[in-house]
């Protein structure tokens, strides 16, 4: 069977995705900080779907453990989902440095640093599928939460240099911009309901877009419009606007 | 996150703030930081139990955590519903050892309501099924309880209405299962003389439960159908169904996309729904053989019918009176029936034996009606509530909304008891609901 790598599998919506996959009877591997907390997910995936799933330990900010633990994993995943991140707290990242770099790498050099391990793999092998969990703030900069968003803008960045790179050794990369979502991340915000996405949503979504090789997919389709106006406004408008 | 919360009645509805954790450590942590909030599952209580101010939201504490197939024991974290653990246990032959008419309900849902089905007569309420589980208590500390071990937590954790603490985990016995279907018999009764003797003829039976058209006068008064059931065995079982005896075929599902104006429900209505539900069942006795779903959840085959009772919502007014009070019975249907406000479902159980510090269940005759909210219900239930006091019965805690304090103090005979232990897990009201604050259950 095929097997899922979950790289940041404590979020609710890996959570979601590893339900997704499991169900449709994908073995699961998930990475996260706390592989202890880990433990319960395991459980539930094995017990509910039949598949196998293991527990692995992973920081995405500790660089040079990223090829250990990718060579220590049992068997190479045949797709790799980098759902990671951190929103911070845009005020603080304003005056405070460690409150910023926790942001930008979390959301960027992690990714990096670990997808880079893991694009070679594929790329020797001639197989296999990166998914990157991005984000819609990412295509353009607000105020409200520039650092999140700039280091999505990049993380966007690499993944489309990355889906260029690969494609002609038959690996495919796939971006993936949820808006909102309904998520312990946000649990602290007021959503819009119509714009929110719910984590099984989000999961649903991905897994057909797999199944299909979607390059870059919006979880709620209106996103793409959304940003769209958002990004043809033009900059000495753009910049008076509270957002 | 600011939501509209209200449970299956839609009354009350209010504004909440709402938290959700997926981890141990951080619905710890929630539970240190914070005070006057509620656990909630999945809102199936009909009132006000799982509402409050702020509310602490367990759907995505879910996982799985063990499924001994061999001795059909089950350990789960405690939102996962009921719907989602027959998924996985039916295929293996097990079934839930009790439930209640709906599986769209938490399994923490069930431990804090002690929920009962339509098999308590022989089998009990869900407390009696637990091996063990975990509490999250005042202080922020897991207590692992069980009927042996910190009983005093236990007992008032099952019926407790989430007041002791934050159930977490909990650990119970399956029941084993040939097939995933049920044989059962539907018998007409003329009257509420006549059910009432059929319940007594039919008491051996594992399941039962009987529907009352409660708008019935003189000598129809209490006109009913009793259903009651066996799993099937294989050998019972014929064609499809015996080809996979553990596999129930997928349907789609119906739902009520909206509120109905509330004008739809009037007594013409309900008379008219009571008259088909009745009349279509032609012949004296029904057998069959049926899948487990239509027998156990008739109602969630209807997703949201409860919208069915428009805006304003409804209040389920579910009693119990001893065996013996068969009289107290007569007398609340009685008074129903003149005041013609009768409702689509009006459910008859007799519960069997229960020494329990503060569940619902006692050995006794239960009955469950829904009314729309409206002007005059309030009043109107008061006068009910004094002839089931009259009687010495109780009010089912999670299908309340509006019970007056004194109602739950003169009829549940271990309220101070419960109140004090409360009080001993959750000091300086941690954990209080809109349900708590009304009747003082942490005083
Ligand atoms: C159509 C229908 C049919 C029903 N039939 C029956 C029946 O036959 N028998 C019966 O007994 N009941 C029945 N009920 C009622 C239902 O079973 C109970 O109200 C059940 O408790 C609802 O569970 P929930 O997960 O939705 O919890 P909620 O409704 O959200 O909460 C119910 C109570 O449980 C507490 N709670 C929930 N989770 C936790 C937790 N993790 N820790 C601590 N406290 C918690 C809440 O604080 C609240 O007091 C029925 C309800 C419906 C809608």
């Amino acid at each position: 069977m095929p097997t899922v790598l979950l790289l940041g599998a404590g979020s609710d919506m890996a959570v979601a995705i590893a339900r997704r996959f499991a169900a449709a009877q994908y073995d699961i591997q998930l990475a996260g900080r706390q592989a202890a907390a880990l433990r319960p997910l395991q459980q539930d995936l094995q017990i509910r779907y039949g598949i196998t799933a293991t527990v692995h330990s992973f920081d995405a900010t500790a660089y040079d453990t990223h090829a250990d633990f990718l060579a220590a994993l049992p068997v190479t995943p045949d797709i790799t989902v980098c759902a990671f991140g951190y929103l911070g707290d845009q005020e603080q990242a304003q005056h405070d440095w460690q409150e910023a770099s926790r942001i930008l790498h979390a959301n960027f050099t992690g990714a990096v640093s670990v997808l880079n391990v893991i694009a070679n793999v594929y790329e020797a092998k001639k197989a296999g599928m990166i998914v990157g969990i991005s984000s819609v703030a990412g295509e353009r900069g607000r105020q409200s939460n520039y650092i999140y968003g700039s280091a999505k803008a990049g993380f966007t960045a690499y993944l489309s240099g990355l889906r260029n790179r690969l494609f002609r050794s038959g690996v495919h990369v796939m971006s993936v911009q949820p808006g909102f979502v309904n998520t312990r991340m946000t649990q602290h915000l007021t959503l819009p309901p119509l714009l929110t996405a719910q984590p099984e949503q989000v999961a649903r979504v991905v897994f057909k877009a797999v199944q299909r090789k979607k390059n870059v997919l919006f979880v709620k389709w209106p996103w793409r419009y959304i940003m769209l106006i958002i990004k043809l406004i033009p900059e000495p408008i753009f910049k008076k606007l509270k957002l | 996150m600011q939501k509209r919360l209200a449970n299956w009645g839609n009354y009350p509805a209010i504004t909440s703030e709402e938290s959700a954790y997926t981890q141990e450590e951080q619905l710890r942590s929630f539970v240190v930081a914070n005070h006057g909030f509620i656990a909630r599952g999945n809102g199936r209580c009909y009132g006000d139990a799982s509402l409050g101010k702020h509310s602490l939201s367990m759907l995505r504490y879910d996982k799985v955590l063990s499924f001994d197939t061999t001795a059909g024991v089950l350990e789960t974290q405690a939102g996962v519903t009921l719907d989602q653990i027959l998924d996985i246990i039916v295929p293996k032959g097990w079934f839930l050892p009790v439930t209640p008419g709906t599986k769209f309900i938490t399994v923490g849902g069930a431990v804090a309501s002690d929920v009962h089905g339509k098999n308590h007569h022989l089998e009990g309420a869900f407390s009696g099924h637990i091996t063990e589980m975990d509490v999250i208590i005042g202080d922020g500390t897991t207590v692992t309880c069980s009927p042996d071990r910190h009983t005093d937590l236990y007992w008032a954790t099952c019926g407790g209405m989430g007041l002791t603490g934050v159930i977490t985990r909990v650990k119970f016995g399956l029941k084993k299962m040939e097939t995933a279907y049920i044989k059962q018999k539907q018998i007409k009764a003329r009257n509420l003389e006549e059910v009432v003797r059929l319940f007594d003829e039919y008491k051996h039976y594992t399941y039962s439960m009987a529907w009352i058209d409660c708008l019935q006068k003189g000598d129809s008064f209490g006109r009913s159908i009793l259903i009651v059931g066996e799993h099937a065995t294989k050998a019972e079982l014929n064609g499809k169904q015996a080809q996979a005896p553990l596999q129930l075929p997928s349907k789609p599902r119906l739902t009520v996309p909206f509120n109905l104006p509330s004008f739809i429900l009037n007594t013409f209505t309900v008379k008219a729904f009571n008259w088909l539900y009745y009349g279509k069942n032609f012949k004296k006795e029904i057998n069959n053989v049926v899948p487990y779903e239509p027998f156990f959840y008739p109602l969630d085959a209807i997703l949201h019918w409860n919208r069915g009772y428009g805006k304003a919502g409804f209040i389920q007014y579910q009693f119990v009176l001893s065996l013996d009070q068969k009289d107290g019975l007569i007398a609340i249907l009685r008074r129903i029936s003149e005041k013609g406000w009768g409702s689509f479902l009006a459910v008859l159980k007799v519960f069997g034996r229960q020494d329990s510090l503060i569940s619902f269940p006692m050995e006794g005759y239960t009955l469950a009606l829904d009314f729309p909210v409206r002007k005059g219900l309030f009043e109107f239930l008061d006068e009910l509530d004094e002839i089931v006091l009259q009687y010495g019965g109780r009010l089912y805690l999670s299908k309340d909304a509006r019970m007056k304090q004194d109602v739950f103090w003169k009829s549940y005979p271990n309220a101070e008891r419960f109140a004090e232990i409360v009080k001993a897990y959750n000091p300086g009201k941690r954990f209080e609901s809109l349900q708590s604050e009304r009747l003082l259950l942490t005083k």
